[in-house]
């Protein structure tokens, strides 16, 4: 089936089999190996994904043709130009990462509540959060990168 | 000479780490990222059945699946000499696809390769195996009996695959039986799964040269050089394995597993690239298991509180094969770390471990060996001792420490512990937790019937191993290596044995090499994982990159500053023996006006060297004289709803010493999440199996990791005491927090329970298990 959408501000038109996942449509088919896969069953948020602006997905729970006539946005183009976004800065300052498997998604989903909820308190970054597993940084430098991000420490 | 200023002292700063402008832009380069040319994928076929014989195997339905090349099985391999794997140790073997017999559910039994992810998924589901079931060994203590014989395949007709023991038995028992007061408990350390969120997997090529081209999620590249050239035959330089960024390890990524096998097998045959990247569910049920201890402790005290004697004896499930990733002399691992942090006059251990129809492993998940194993069975006993004793847990452990003035203290268990100061690392805690106001409060609590805890874990660790005289992995001694070459500009390359996967070595080994040289951390770059490049070295786990390796990078700087001091003492129109290195730059002795810097003599030593030897680099492969005994005081603080059981941890704190830190940003990253995992496993994370053998946590909504939602907040800090013995005296963190804190959370719960009188409860302690506890005590059954 033929599939068009826009990612990260480029057009994309593929040819794919309908039970493709938008989480590999994206990495395989458009190359954009940023998003993760790491469950299988939606519950680690590695291959969160922004659609159409401020709607945060699981790009495996997604299919491709499903995405057809959105626009997406990556990890990728989390940046505008050379310069890194607000929350990209916030996590490398407050150590928010450790092997940066689970980033992305994390980006993305931090991404998406900041723009529904820009001044977020600590009890709600966490609860935006929770549906993104991190194996490695127990989530309080995560939380502290949201809150630099916001503006808020 | 010049005065410019030098860009030493870095050590100990917390420097924002190199690696993470790839991450956080997705330009990390993980396994899953790898796609070359005209490359297929494999999927496993895998036994639905714990134990069974295969009755055949068809894969003619399969070969008829658009795409799909090749289906190999156990036959195919056996043929070609391929059929078995030896594990971590080599003191087993296993399968690579199923011969004959499955031994655990989700066991390997064939692989397909095809055009794309989809097709051999596809394949997959259309070989057909038929199966007869066999009666199925679910748990060890049924194992022993030996009524279902396992593997007929071993010489040795039994399903014990091995008995280890340290220590005086005989004194151990004496002073036991002799001990006023006396404690027994069983305490179970569940299995669990490491689960990086990065399963495991490969791309396996052969290049035109006829050169395997091997790109793995491996935590240790070079031990997988050399076991995939005794297994496959491969001459071992016509191997090149390549590790790329790792998406978490935690022990998952040590050993070689079959699907890796399969891979290089389904590359040479179909001279193809393969991919192969393990499904969650792939992860969880077959790669990587760990814990599973049944630990049998006594204790033996006088009514002061002071231990007599310790005694454990450990009933070990290893699943279907002995894979535990084990040190090969030493298949208990660092078990004899059991003593803990206590001088315990007479002590004795003992593992037996049997082969039971479950995934094979034993893996060391974020812990150095069975550590996590020992800490929880001497620090959970420890509570059960002060609860019978009526002496106030902290108070019980501050009798029975080690002293500062003991060390280097020999264990009665086989290990000399290098420095500490316990003492002084739980006075911080208790003074930073506020624990006399906490008692208080506790007491208050308790004559309102409500359930308040306070936990403590005062653990010893065993790690960096290790020295040669006793570690080795299928012979290959546990020594670890470095390779710095310092460029004409003063920037430089490290390159290691060792292989981060979130550890932040890229960071913390440069700023090694930069306080050595009076460097810039920022230009010295670290390449880790590439053998071809990297010296041989044993990898990263069990704690030991910075306890050995990070030897091994301070000791090859040091080396390559005495190539620069030749060039230096030219410079400086002295003798060699004039020259002195002092505020990290070279200096005539007593003259500190006349120095000359590193980035100088760097460009010295290959444009000005005189009659010194060109360039300027060095290696150091380090044997480690010792291992390192990280430690610390740990503190949970828990409330408990008496109505539905949920535990809240409202506070928890970790004092640790990991002797000289590096870098603290990155200490206190690994504290935060090796806490978080120990919190998972005290209160989540277990592999169960039910009595059929069936796997019941095969994905995440079974498999629990925590979310941001309950995952507590962590208070750190810290005591510092270099190890004497290494280079730069640090000891090694990682796996501290994971080791230490869950006896922290049980003795919290246990301890707000203990009105109850409950004394003990296993983990997971889920909220239905604390109801139970709580509903049986109140209608008067008490439960452990």
């Amino acid at each position: 089936m033929k599939v068009k959408v826009t990612v990260n501000g480029v057009a994309y038109e593929r040819d794919v089999e309908p039970r493709t996942l938008l989480a590999f449509f994206l990495r395989e088919d458009c190359g954009l190996t940023g998003t993760h896969v790491g469950c299988d069953t939606s519950s680690c948020g590695c291959c969160v994904v922004v659609l159409d602006g401020d709607r945060p997905v699981k790009s495996c729970t997604m299919f491709a043709v499903q995405a057809d006539g959105h626009e997406i946005r990556t990890v990728e183009g989390l940046a505008e130009g050379a310069a890194l976004h607000p929350l990209q800065q916030a996590f490398w300052d407050q150590h928010g990462l450790q092997c940066g498997f689970c980033t992305p998604g994390m980006l993305l989903t931090a991404y998406t509540l900041l723009k529904h909820n820009p001044r977020p308190t600590e009890a709600e970054i966490r609860e935006g959060l929770a549906g993104n597993l991190c194996r490695c940084t127990g989530y309080q430098n995560i939380v502290k990168s949201v809150q630099q991000a916001a503006g808020a420490v | 000479m010049s005065s410019e200023a030098n860009t030493g002292g870095c050590l100990g700063k917390p420097m924002k780490r190199k690696e993470d402008p790839r991450f956080i832009q997705g330009k990390g380069r993980y396994v899953d990222d790898i796609t070359l040319p005209g490359m297929l994928h494999m999927a496993i076929v895998r036994s639905p059945y714990p134990h069974a014989e295969i009755t055949s195997i068809d894969v003619s339905e399969a070969m008829k699946v658009p795409g799909v090349k090749a289906v190999i099985t156990g036959k195919d391999l056996d043929a070609a000499g391929l059929g078995w794997l030896p594990t971590f140790h080599g003191l087993d073997k296993q399968m690579v696809l199923a011969i004959g017999k499955v031994l655990f559910q989700y066991q390997e039994v064939a692989a397909v390769f095809a055009e794309t992810r989809a097709a051999a998924a596809d394949g997959a589901e259309a070989v057909q195996v038929e199966y007869a079931p066999l009666p199925v060994v679910a748990d060890p203590f049924t194992a022993r009996k030996d009524e279902v014989l396992l593997r007929p395949d071993r010489e040795q007709k039994t399903n014990h695959i091995y008995h280890w023991e340290v220590g005086d038995k005989d004194g151990t028992a004496r002073a036991l039986e002799s001990s006023p007061k006396r404690i027994s408990q069983r305490i179970w350390f569940q299995r669990c799964h490491p689960a990086p969120l990065e399963t495991c997997g490969c791309v396996a090529q052969f290049d035109t040269m006829g050169r395997l081209q091997f790109y793995v999620t491996s935590q240790a590249p070079h031990v997988y050089r050399t076991a995939l050239a005794i297994v496959t035959g491969i001459p071992e330089d016509k191997i090149h394995v390549v590790s790329p960024d790792i998406g978490g390890g935690f022990g998952n990524k040590v050993p070689v597993y079959p699907g890796y096998v399969c891979a290089i097998v389904g590359a040479l045959k179909l001279g193809r690239p393969v991919k192969w990247i393990e499904t969650r569910t792939e992860n969880l049920t077959s790669t990587g298991f760990a814990r599973d201890y049944h630990m049998d402790v006594e204790i033996g005290a006088g009514a002061d509180g002071r231990i007599t004697a310790m005694h454990v004896a450990t009933t070990a499930d290893h699943g279907a094969f002995d894979a535990a990733a084990d040190p090969t002399k030493y298949p208990a691992g660092m078990f004899g770390i059991v003593t803990g942090s206590y001088d315990v006059p007479a002590a004795h251990a003992e593992v037996d471990a049997y082969f039971t129809n479950k995934a094979p492993g034993g893996i060391a998940y974020r812990c150095s060996f069975r550590v996590t194993e020992a800490s929880y069975a001497i620090e959970r006993a420890m509570d059960i001792l002060a609860d019978e004793l009526g002496i106030d847990a902290a108070e019980l452990r501050r009798r029975n420490f080690v002293r500062k003035d003991q060390y280097p203290y020999q264990s009665r268990l086989g290990f000399t512990y290098d420095s500490g100061d316990y003492d002084r690392t739980l006075q911080l805690a208790l003074d930073r937790i506020g624990y006399t106001q906490l008692l208080k409060e506790q007491a208050e609590k308790r004559v309102r019937g409500e359930l308040m805890g306070i936990g403590f874990s005062t653990f010893t660790e065993v790690v960096g191993a290790g020295p040669s005289k006793h570690f080795d992995i299928l012979g290959i001694k546990m020594f670890d290596s470095a390779e710095i070459r310092i460029h004409p500009t003063g920037a430089g390359i490290v390159r290691a044995g060792t292989k981060s996967q979130g550890q932040g070595h890229e960071t913390t080994w440069a700023q090694i090499v930069a306080e050595e040289l009076g460097l810039d951390p920022q230009n010295i770059m670290v390449e880790e994982g590439d053998t071809d490049t990297a010296p041989y070295g044993l990898g990263t786990y069990a704690s030991r990159s910075t306890p050995v390796a990070g030897g091994a990078i301070a000791l090859a700087a040091r080396r390559v500053r005495e190539k620069a001091r030749k060039v230096a003492a030219h410079l400086l129109e002295v003798g060699e023996s004039d020259v002195e290195w002092k505020d990290y730059k070279f200096q005539v002795k007593g003259v500190p006006a006349k120095t000359v810097t590193m980035k100088e003599v760097a460009f010295a030593a290959y444009t000005n060297m005189a009659q010194n030897e060109p360039g300027l680099e060095a290696s150091y492969y380090y044997d480690p004289p010792n291992m390192t005994f990280p430690s610390g005081a740990y503190v949970a603080v828990v409330d408990i709803d008496r109505e539905t059981g949920e535990v809240k941890v409202r506070k928890f704190l970790a004092v640790d010493d990991c002797g000289t830190i590096i870098n603290p940003l990155v200490v206190e990253g690994q504290i935060h999440g090796g806490l978080t995992e120990g919190f998972a496993i005290a209160f989540m994370q277990e592999i169960q199996y039910d009595g059929e053998g069936n796997n019941l946590n095969t994905n995440f909504t079974d498999y629990l990791l925590p979310t941001s939602l309950e995952t507590p907040q962590w208070e750190t800090a810290k005591t510092v005491t270099p190890s004497p013995h290494h280079p730069i005296g640090a000891k090694g963190v990682g796996e501290s927090p994971n080791v230490g804190s869950p006896a922290a959370f049980v003795n919290a719960v246990v301890d707000a329970l203990s009105p109850l009188g409950v004394r003990h409860l296993d983990m997971p302690i889920t909220r239905d298990k604390v109801w139970r506890a709580i509903r049986a005590a109140e209608i008067g059954t008490v439960v452990a």
